[in-house]
């Protein structure tokens, strides 16, 4: 048995490698065959699916579910990527209980709902995993698009003009392609190095060229790209992180780095992680982190939050995967200071919160957690910075990139979408249905259809 | 606690449930469990001649069809007869009847279509002591191309012809076993009747193909890359065997004659309405081969339960009681309107009546009222099909109500009139029958 959990501070290897091996496999195994059938034959195959309208990428899941239960699982997943080229990520992260699943009429009849994202994966996997690729190319239409940000709003957009015969090139500031796909999603989600081959099965088709290490704003200037390029589509997601503003703030590490880095990781094991941790958020991203400190072995995992569970950004589904991995979530919690004692963090006061009205008050009672590692989760932010000299002309609403309902930025040319852009909820599947979306608006003006241009 | 047990065509079992002639009875150490589990009685597995018996393929002999979780629902074989010796066999049946004497034990045969051969072996079977013997006419494969089995069955004469054997050369009690494998079944239980048989049993297994092999296109099962027909049985066949356990029931001729009920057979309830239909008991074989011999347990509880809770106090009261109720569609009452009704509490709102009835049938369900999703039949369109019940996935969810006499039909504009009318008097048919008082 490790006893590693108990070793004081910040310390790495607490648990044995199966330990790990077992913590950050698959969250939901995947359906063999026979589950696939059997689960695809509880799908009622609706009229006009309630699921289908809460697909964001819109997905014919009636019809993908049903090609399942004929022992079709190609046709299945040829029904998914004519709507979702990432699919298979989405089937893996998307927060399905608050999307088809939270509708399915089986849900609402029994509080069953069909398992859309299992059945999803089952498909995808299937054709991926024997490589089978369902699009080509069209001939060259000759034009040039420069897509800024290889993440799922990025290589959606990509892959469908890329579909429509125009030439691609992608430009990604970080070392690997994939955007939070690669960096940000849980590693439970998505295991076995996901994240790259996806992007390999994405950009099988062709026409698309990835220049990774290419920062808008300090390697390559949005002016340049407009004057090169016959389009370019902004899916550069959300660089900076909220500050606690909280004293001692320094002492708090980013959740969206810790988990950056245990994404990358090649040995878990090497990765430190507190005895006691706190995680300051109420999201996806706290839990994450949060439970991701915990399955590397951390003895108290703590999430604090500062107002109720029903104000929670994460889902119940979510918050109770933390609670089923051992994580304390608190309520009512806000950061005071982060205490540090010799260049390491020791603990986190806290102060008791309260709603009035609608403001959040301090109550001035005060509380004192212990912890050798402390996570801020409180949210990310768009950078601006990038769009350099043209950050004027870009039209901004509420700190993120403004588009109309075509993806069309303020800047004639240039179209955006995916978490970068304000409105909307910070997922995947939105991205990826942005990232298509804006690609057909991009291709009918290349096209010279003109009622987008 | 309602008694249940049976007699039928003289023969005597504690329950109606009984074994068909298949693999369950083919020897002492089934059988034996079968009784020990509780079943009323059983058919043996099919005898033939004296001599070296048959024998079956050495490869798969089952095909079948299911359900996406794998249930059972229908299963197809090309087994043939015992291809066990016959004086093997007679030595067992002896023996079984011997150490369970109130259970039946009948005995199928199949011998070839010639006199001698059934006086031969009548005989040999009647000094077993078993209570009756059961002409298997009903092999659908193997057999029948040796001039067996479906082969007499679907020949009247043949039919009547050996029956009149059987009871020239032998006291038992004579059950003739029909294929389904025919147009009208009336016409082979008429000639058995006709040929001094006590009882008809039905069905025999239905001529099918159950899969190819889309790859290697053989039928399944596959015997080295080929198939043949085979007899179908189970769940799926039960419907056939029921209409045509009716059709004998309430034909003039052989109103009242004891019929063996055999057909898909899974359930007390499966029993209920085979007797209803005029079967004297039930047969059953594709169920136990699925489930093993425990089921009769179930079968027994729930038919007991159910007859206590109605007060039947003995089979006779369920025996042909549906069968008043099975008429020709020229006597139903045209004059029964019915409307779907929804349940809106129980809706889950798949929309399935609604494309159902919208593509394929009278365009009488709404999908949206006042721009929200919600299904409502419109009574102008609906013609009371009952289709939207039959594929709405929640139970009683949506019902078919009778407009009273005197209501409004808002599709025909006409009021329900107060009396019963049927086809054979409709303004439109154009050989009614003015007056003509209905069955
Ligand atoms: C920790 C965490 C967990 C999450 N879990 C889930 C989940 O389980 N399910 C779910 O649906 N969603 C989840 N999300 C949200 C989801 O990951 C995002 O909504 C989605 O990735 C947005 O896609 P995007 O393409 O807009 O942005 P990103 O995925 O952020 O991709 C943007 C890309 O642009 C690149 N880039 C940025 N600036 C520049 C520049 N100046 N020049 C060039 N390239 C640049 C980045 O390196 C990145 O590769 C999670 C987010 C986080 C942070
Ligand atoms: C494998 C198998 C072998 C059978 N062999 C015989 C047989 O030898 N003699 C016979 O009369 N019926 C035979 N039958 C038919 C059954 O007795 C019965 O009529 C038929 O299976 C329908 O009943 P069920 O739906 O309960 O199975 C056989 C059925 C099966 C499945
Ligand atoms: S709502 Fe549920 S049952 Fe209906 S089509 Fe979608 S997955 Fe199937
Ligand atoms: S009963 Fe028939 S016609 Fe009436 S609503 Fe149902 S499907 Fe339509
Ligand atoms: S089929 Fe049944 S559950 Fe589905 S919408 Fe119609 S009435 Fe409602």
């Amino acid at each position: 048995m490790s006893t590693g959990q108990f070793a004081k501070g910040l310390a790495g290897g607490r648990l044995s490698p199966e330990q790990y091996a077992e913590n950050f496999s698959d969250l939901h195994q995947p359906f063999t065959e026979h589950e696939a059938r059997v689960e695809a034959d509880r799908c009622y195959f609706c009229y006009d699916a309630p699921c289908m309208t809460a697909c964001p990428t819109s997905i014919d899941i009636p019809l993908f579910i049903r090609q399942i239960s004929t022992d079709n699982p190609l046709g299945s997943a040829k029904t998914i990527f004519d709507q979702n080229i990432l699919g298979g990520m989405c089937a893996r992260v998307c927060p399905t209980e608050t999307l088809c699943e939270e509708v399915c009429v089986r849900e609402v009849a029994e509080g069953k709902p069909v398992q859309i994202g299992r059945l999803q994966r089952y498909a995808t996997d299937t054709a991926m995993s024997r490589g089978v690729q369902f699009y080509e190319r069209a001939p060259s239409t000759g034009k040039r698009v420069a897509v800024v940000g290889g993440g799922p709003a990025g290589l959606a957009c990509a892959h469908r003009l890329a579909m429509h015969g125009h030439a691609v090139t992608v430009f990604e500031a970080r070392e690997k392609p994939g955007g939070l796909n690669e960096y940000g999603i849980a590693a439970y989600k998505s295991t076995h190095d996901f994240a790259q081959g996806e992007v390999d099965y994405v950009t099988a088709i062709g026409g698309i060229a990835i220049e990774t290490g290419k920062v808008l704003g300090r390697d390559i200037a949005l002016s340049e790209l407009a004057a090169d390029y016959d389009a370019v589509f902004l899916g550069m997601g959300l660089g900076g992180v909220n500050a606690l503003g909280a004293l001692g703030e320094d002492g708090a590490a980013n959740a969206v780095d810790f988990i950056a880095e245990l994404r990358q990781s090649s040995d878990l094991s090497a990765l430190e992680v507190g005895r006691r941790v706190v995680v300051i958020g109420g999201g996806m991203t706290a839990v994450d982190a949060a439970v991701q400190a915990k399955l590397l072995g951390a003895e108290e995992v703590t999430i604090c939050y500062r107002r109720g569970q029903g104000h929670m950004n994460a889902s119940r589904f979510e918050q109770d995967l933390a609670a089923a991995k051992g994580v304390t979530i608190r309520h009512w919690l806000a950061p005071r200071a982060v205490r540090v004692e010799g260049g390491s963090v020791t603990g986190i006061e806290l102060e008791y919160t309260r709603l009035e009205g609608t403001t959040l008050v301090g109550t001035g009672e005060t509380l004192v957690l212990d912890a050798d590692q402390v996570f801020k989760a409180i949210g990310q932010s768009f950078v601006a910075a990038g769009l350099n000299g043209s950050g004027e002309m870009i039209a901004t609403e509420s700190g993120r990139i403004r588009v109309d309902e075509r993806g069309r930025t303020s800047m004639r040319g240039v179209w955006a979408g995916g978490d970068c852009v304000s409105g909307g909820e910070d997922l995947t599947v939105e991205a990826v249905a942005a990232g298509r979306d804006a690609a057909e608006s991009i291709h009918r003006t290349l096209s010279g259809g003109g009622i987008d241009g | 606690m309602a008694d249940l047990s049976n007699r039928f065509a003289g023969i005597k079992s504690p329950n109606p449930f009984w074994l068909a002639s298949a693999p369950p009875t083919d020897k002492a150490y089934n059988v034996e469990r079968a009784f020990k589990a509780g079943w009323g009685g059983v058919v043996w597995k099919t005898l033939g001649e004296e001599g070296p018996p048959v024998v079956n393929v050495n490869g798969p002999r089952y095909g079948a069809i299911w359900g996406a979780d794998r249930r059972l629902l229908g299963l197809n074989n090309i087994e043939l007869i015992t291809d066990r010796a016959l004086q093997t066999n007679l030595r067992e049946i002896k023996q079984i009847k011997r150490d369970w004497p109130d259970r039946a034990v009948v005995v199928s045969i199949m011998v070839p279509c010639e006199e001698e051969s059934w006086k031969a072996i009548l005989p040999l079977v009647e000094e077993t002591g078993a209570d009756g013997i059961e002409l298997n006419f009903g092999c659908p494969h193997g057999m029948s191309e040796r001039g067996m089995g479906s082969a007499v069955g679907q020949v009247p004469e043949y039919v009547e012809m050996v029956a009149r054997w059987c009871k020239q050369y032998s006291r038992m009690p004579v059950i003739t076993k029909l294929t389904p494998n025919i147009t009208d079944i009336r016409k082979p239980a008429r000639a058995a009747f006709a040929g001094g048989s006590d009882a008809v049993s039905l069905i025999n297994t239905i001529n099918s193909i159950t899969a190819v092999n889309i790859d290697t296109f053989s039928p399944e099962p596959s015997i080295d890359g080929k198939g043949s027909h085979g007899g179908y049985c189970g769940p799926a066949v039960k419907p056939i065997a029921m209409s045509m356990v009716s059709e004998i029931a309430r034909d003039a001729e052989m109103r009242g004659k004891p019929i063996s009920g055999i057909g898909g057979v899974t359930t007390w309830r499966d029993a209920v309405e085979f007797m209803a239909l005029g079967a004297g008991n039930v047969q059953v074989c594709t169920a136990a081969m699925t489930y093993g011999f425990r089921i009769v347990e179930e079968m027994i509880s729930g038919l007991s339960a159910y007859m206590d809770e109605k007060g039947f106090a003995s089979l006779d009261d369920i025996i042909g009681r549906a069968v008043p109720n099975v008429t020709d569609w020229q006597y139903l009452n045209l004059n029964y309107v019915t409307k779907a009704r929804i349940n809106q509490d129980l809706c889950i709102s798949c929309g399935r009546c609604h494309i159902a009835c919208e593509d394929t049938s009278h365009q009488a369900i709404t999908s949206s009222v006042d721009g929200k999703r919600m299904f409502m039949v419109k009574d102008d369109e609906c013609v009371g099909c009952n289709l939207c019940v039959n594929v709405c996935p929640v139970e009683d969810c949506i019902t078919m109500e009778p407009l009273a006499a005197g209501a409004l039909d808002e599709r025909t504009g006409q009021r329900v009139p107060d009396r019963y009318a049927n086809w054979t008097t409709h303004p439109n048919n154009p050989m009614a029958r003015v007056n003509e008082p209905a069955e």
